[in-house]
């Protein structure tokens, strides 16, 4: 018979306990908001965390050895956003009526989300590279670090930054966008998309089809945009 | 599955090759995105087939961020200084971006309108 900590320390050295781990406590997070009939706060990503940190500390697990099991999740988000093509392909008559709103709403949208973080950084007094690792705050994870680092921010903290913006725009953004009386699923779908990247886009695929659509072309443009708009920024407003 | 799953991964690959390649400021699995619909273009057909699959995934694009997520609790002390600070202007800014693409959309979707009728 072997004895718990010995099969605790075969167990922690799998991606096996860490994946099960995730899954588990994601199906517990999405079910509760399910249950609750998916209120902004109640956000998936958000609940999935709270209930996997505890584990992690209660065992004494560094997040390097969670990550190794949670790696085959993550690695899922290259193709997920490929498949983001199928929304736009099936929205593809009424994404081209939308053109000018779509273009305009991509520029205010972009440059107000980094410029803001700019200037309000400035505003508190912030470091010169906490405030050059909140610019890309807005941009989905890969390229958010490529630019933090290509402007001299700490990606470490730009990643940091870039989920807790995603989680920030999926609890707000029902609630704001109610109290503005706005019914219109492809606006509301595309400033999520556009301020709050991948998160912002799975709350918006959560409560509207066509919102989650919209979110998806605002992430993928906004991803662009802001890659080039980052460095610009930077140099006038620092 | 397998072979939408396969059409995906061949996207997101071909999309890291030209990355890669040609030094673009833009991440892979994006460029695959747009390969993808213009793929779609070429054979509308093979939007049935993708659909089951692609509807799972998306349906399920939150679980997909929980890693990075547990990582945030993980990197936590990097926000240490600065926490309260980042998190009001992590708010401030994300609601104005939003309030700022939402205003715009609407705006110019009514002049367009006012313009085409």
């Amino acid at each position: 018979m072997t004895d718990v900590a010995t099969l605790w320390s075969y167990l922690a050295t799998t991606p096996l306990i860490w994946l099960t781990t995730t899954i588990i406590a994601y199906l517990v997070a999405d079910g509760v908001a399910r249950h609750l009939g998916n209120p902004p706060w109640a956000n998936p990503v958000l609940l999935s965390v709270l209930l996997i940190a505890p584990v992690l500390w209660l065992t004494q697990t560094d997040y390097t050895t969670y990550f190794e099991g949670a790696q085959f999740i993550h690695f899922l988000l290259g193709p997920a956003t490929v498949a983001l093509a199928l929304p736009l392909w099936e929205n593809r008559d009424t994404i081209r009526t939308s053109v000018a709103p779509i273009l305009l709403a991509l520029l205010a949208g972009s440059i107000v989300a980094a410029g803001s973080a700019i200037l309000l950084a400035r505003a508190f007094g912030l470091p010169m590279e906490v405030l050059l690792s909140l610019a890309p705050k807005s941009t989905t994870a890969p390229v958010a670090l490529g630019i933090s680092e290509a402007i001299g921010g700490v990606p470490a903290l730009t990643a940091v930054l870039v989920i807790l913006t995603g989680i920030i725009g999926a609890v707000t953004v029902t609630p704001l966008m109610n109290l503005l009386r706005i019914t219109d699923w492809q606006a509301r779908g595309f400033a999520v998309g556009v301020a709050a990247h991948g998160i912002g886009t799975a709350r918006a695929f959560q409560v509207n089809p066509v919102a989650g659509a919209y979110a998806g072309i605002a992430m993928a443009l906004n991803a662009l945009l802001t890659s080039l708009i980052v460095p610009l920024l930077v140099r006038w407003l620092v | 599955m397998l072979q939408t799953l396969g059409l995906l991964l061949g996207c997101q690959l071909l999309g890291e090759i030209t990355v890669q390649g040609l030094g673009f400021a833009m991440p892979g699995p994006v460029l695959g995105l747009t390969l993808l619909v213009l793929i779609l273009g070429a054979m509308p057909a093979l939007a049935e087939r993708l659909r089951p699959t692609t509807t799972v995934i998306l349906a399920n694009l939150s679980f997909l961020f929980v890693p990075a997520g547990v990582g945030v609790i993980g990197n936590f002390e990097v926000l240490m200084d600065d926490g309260f600070a980042l998190l009001v202007i992590l708010t401030l800014s994300t609601v104005l971006s939003m309030l700022a693409a939402v205003g715009t959309f609407i705006g110019v979707r009514h002049a367009t309108e006012r313009w085409t009728t």
